[in-house]
């Protein structure tokens, strides 16, 4: 990925992300995750992660976002008329953003010393590697996925029919 | 090319952005797509990660972070169906009796 | 440059074929009902004067769309305008970019080069088809959400459950054909089905995964929104479901993304299950029989043969959607959703688990 790639996805996202938590309506705040997701996808993409890209879009963009969305037109929610913020979460936002900073700058500091990228196995983020690997070294979590999945549905269909 | 500090750079904002809707926001489904945000920020520098690295790992984390995300997000939306059924609310300061 | 350029033509040609064919369909549907229906159909306007017969092709192909284009483009008082107007582009664009996955030819030789007749080749290939039919769902539900209207808001509600649930058994019958051939590229699954099977049978999809055909016509329709599974737009409960508080070119929009979807069905079933381009017997030098003879053909011949054969295919199967809309009743909602989750679900996890078995105990 070369600069200009990365900051015509980076700046756009960091702004959509920011709408989603600012935006006074939920279904607006809900789009612009989808959006968000849909950016991320595009640079996973550039990342040599074409399954993980794919399922990105299905899974969250096309399934879970559309959850979202149906819930929130389910609720009939309109746009939140008075913020209520609390100070005690303002105060440590402030802390948190700070560590954060302090963080990020010693990344940066340290980056010039990083190691190159090590090159690309042959056919790397296609689907039959992700499915070779999951298949074998991860079996088990697999399984255990599937398995977490299945409790997933059947707490969701025993909730909403209390 | 890009170093890969970049990216987990990005990554950092975007966890913190998900972290200040979860402090800031009151309704809860906001709340919710927030930690979506947060969750896809760590996403992106685990794939980022697999990119430097040339190993698949990173790429099947951010696989199972996606199932488990689908079936957290299955379950916490039945209970914020439930949670409004009873009290007509989706505010998280309004939501603090442990029974109803 | 010049791949650049082949590239550029090649997805540009697609988007226009789908959107003429989407036109074409808007007739054979006004029309092929009436036929149907036993009445006479559109025949207002005409150009030669009383004829004594009217094919409807002025009406529905030039006065349609001049008067829908024409119409008030109307926004309710309280909608959401930005969303009310990007509702049916949103629904729109990501269906015409799915058709750049879809091979309607082998290759083209021109001038010593070998342009494969397929805009993109794109390593995940059908997961990408997935990915783009499970965005179009937005515009629908957007567009219910937008029109600030009750019967707009419940078509958008349906819609948004009705697609998210098909696209399960969808997904799972395309992963039944992705077993059956190993590969996700569609232009691979269509070279695939050339084969013969005992030198007679063409090896199309349909003889490996009948089931799987059915789940997916199935859920093609359901996701297409159109009858026996049209609930989201139900015009005797719903007025017309997401699009009621639509007028102009925006509901032209809504209506065309209809449209297209059933073709993207249909090329898709054409693709997986009946061969795509292929047919019998012709490879890349002509006809070769199994009873012995040759039929040699130039290369530009046997190329257009093939796409006829595509575009035929998926306009016989366009065709076949058309005429189960206008035959068969509307379900319930709460039988549309039982029988996606308790029928369709489980027979195509039935069909997937026995097309492994079959081939772990055969390769």
């Amino acid at each position: 990925m070369d600069f200009v790639t990365f900051f015509a996805l980076a700046i756009p996202l960091v702004v959509i992300a920011i709408m989603v938590i600012a935006h006074p309506s939920p279904v607006y705040s809900a789009l612009f995750l989808v959006l968000t997701l849909f950016l991320l996808a595009v640079y996973f993409l550039f990342l040599d992660a074409h399954m993980v890209a794919a399922l990105q879009i299905i899974v969250y963009a096309g399934a879970i976002m559309v959850l979202f969305l149906f819930v929130i037109m389910l609720l009939n929610l309109q746009s939140d008329t008075q913020p209520t913020p609390r100070h005690g979460l303002g105060r440590a936002a402030i802390i948190g953003g700070v560590i954060l900073v302090a963080e990020l700058g010693l990344l940066l500091q340290r980056s010039s010393s990083e190691q190159a990228e090590s090159a690309l196995p042959e056919n790397f983020g296609t689907v039959e590697a992700l499915g070779s690997q999951l298949f074998t070294t991860y079996l088990l979590p697999f399984e255990i996925t599937g398995i977490l999945l299945l409790v997933a549905v059947v707490g969701a269909v025993v909730l909403a029919k209390r | 090319m890009v170093p890969i500090s970049y990216h987990l750079i990005l990554s950092g904002i975007l966890f913190t952005i998900g972290v200040t809707g979860v402090l800031l926001r009151r309704n809860i489904i906001i709340i919710f797509m927030a930690i979506e945000l947060m969750l896809n920020a760590v996403n992106l520098s685990f794939v980022a990660l697999a990119r430097h690295f040339g190993n698949m790992d990173g790429q099947i984390i951010v696989f199972f972070v996606m199932s488990v995300a689908a079936a957290e997000v299955a379950v916490g939306l039945a209970i914020i169906l439930l949670v409004f059924r009873g009290r007509e609310t989706v505010n998280a300061d309004e939501l603090n009796l442990m029974r109803w | 440059m010049i791949d650049f350029l082949i590239t550029f033509s090649l997805t540009l040609l697609m988007v226009l074929m789908v959107l003429n064919l989407g036109g074409l369909l808007l007739w054979v549907e006004r029309k092929g009902s009436a036929v149907l229906q036993d009445r006479i159909g559109a025949n207002r306007a005409a150009v030669f004067g009383k004829l004594p017969f009217n094919l409807g092709i002025v009406n529905t192909l030039v006065a349609d769309p001049i008067k829908l284009f024409t119409k008030e483009d109307f926004v309710p008082p309280g909608a959401d305008k930005l969303l009310h107007t990007l509702a049916p582009a949103i629904g729109l664009v990501p269906l015409l970019v799915t058709f750049i996955v879809i091979p309607f030819g082998d290759v083209l030789i021109i001038g010593g080069r070998e342009i494969t007749l397929q805009a993109a080749n794109l390593n995940i290939g059908i997961l990408y088809v997935l990915a783009m039919v499970s965005l179009s769902v937005y515009g629908v539900v957007l567009g219910g959400w937008a029109s600030n209207n009750r019967w707009a808001l419940l078509g958008g509600i349906r819609g948004s459950a009705q697609m998210i649930s098909y696209e399960i058994p969808l997904g799972l019958a395309l992963i039944g054909v992705v077993l059956a051939f190993g590969s996700l590229d569609l232009q691979e699954i269509t070279r695939a089905q050339g084969a013969l099977i005992g030198g007679w049978i063409p090896a199309w999809g349909i003889v490996y995964q009948p089931v799987a055909f059915l789940i997916f016509l199935a859920a093609g329709i359901a996701e297409s929104k159109r009858i026996p599974f049209d609930l989201p737009e139900a015009e005797s409960e719903l007025i017309s479901g997401y699009f009621t508080e639509y007028s102009g070119a925006k509901q032209a929009m809504f209506m065309l993304g209809d449209f297209v979807e059933a073709i993207i069905v249909a090329g898709l079933i054409t693709t997986l299950f009946f061969g795509g381009w292929q047919i019998p017997f012709l490879l890349r030098d002509g006809f070769h029989f199994p009873w012995g003879g040759t039929l040699a053909l130039p290369s530009l011949l046997v190329t257009l043969l093939q796409v006829g054969a595509f575009t035929l295919k998926v306009l016989f199967f366009c065709w076949l959607q058309i005429m189960i809309r206008w035959t068969l009743p509307r379900f319930r909602y709460d039988q549309l959703i039982s029988l996606g989750w308790k029928i369709l679900l489980p027979l195509a996890l039935a069909n997937v688990m026995l097309t492994a078995l079959i081939i772990l105990l055969f390769e």
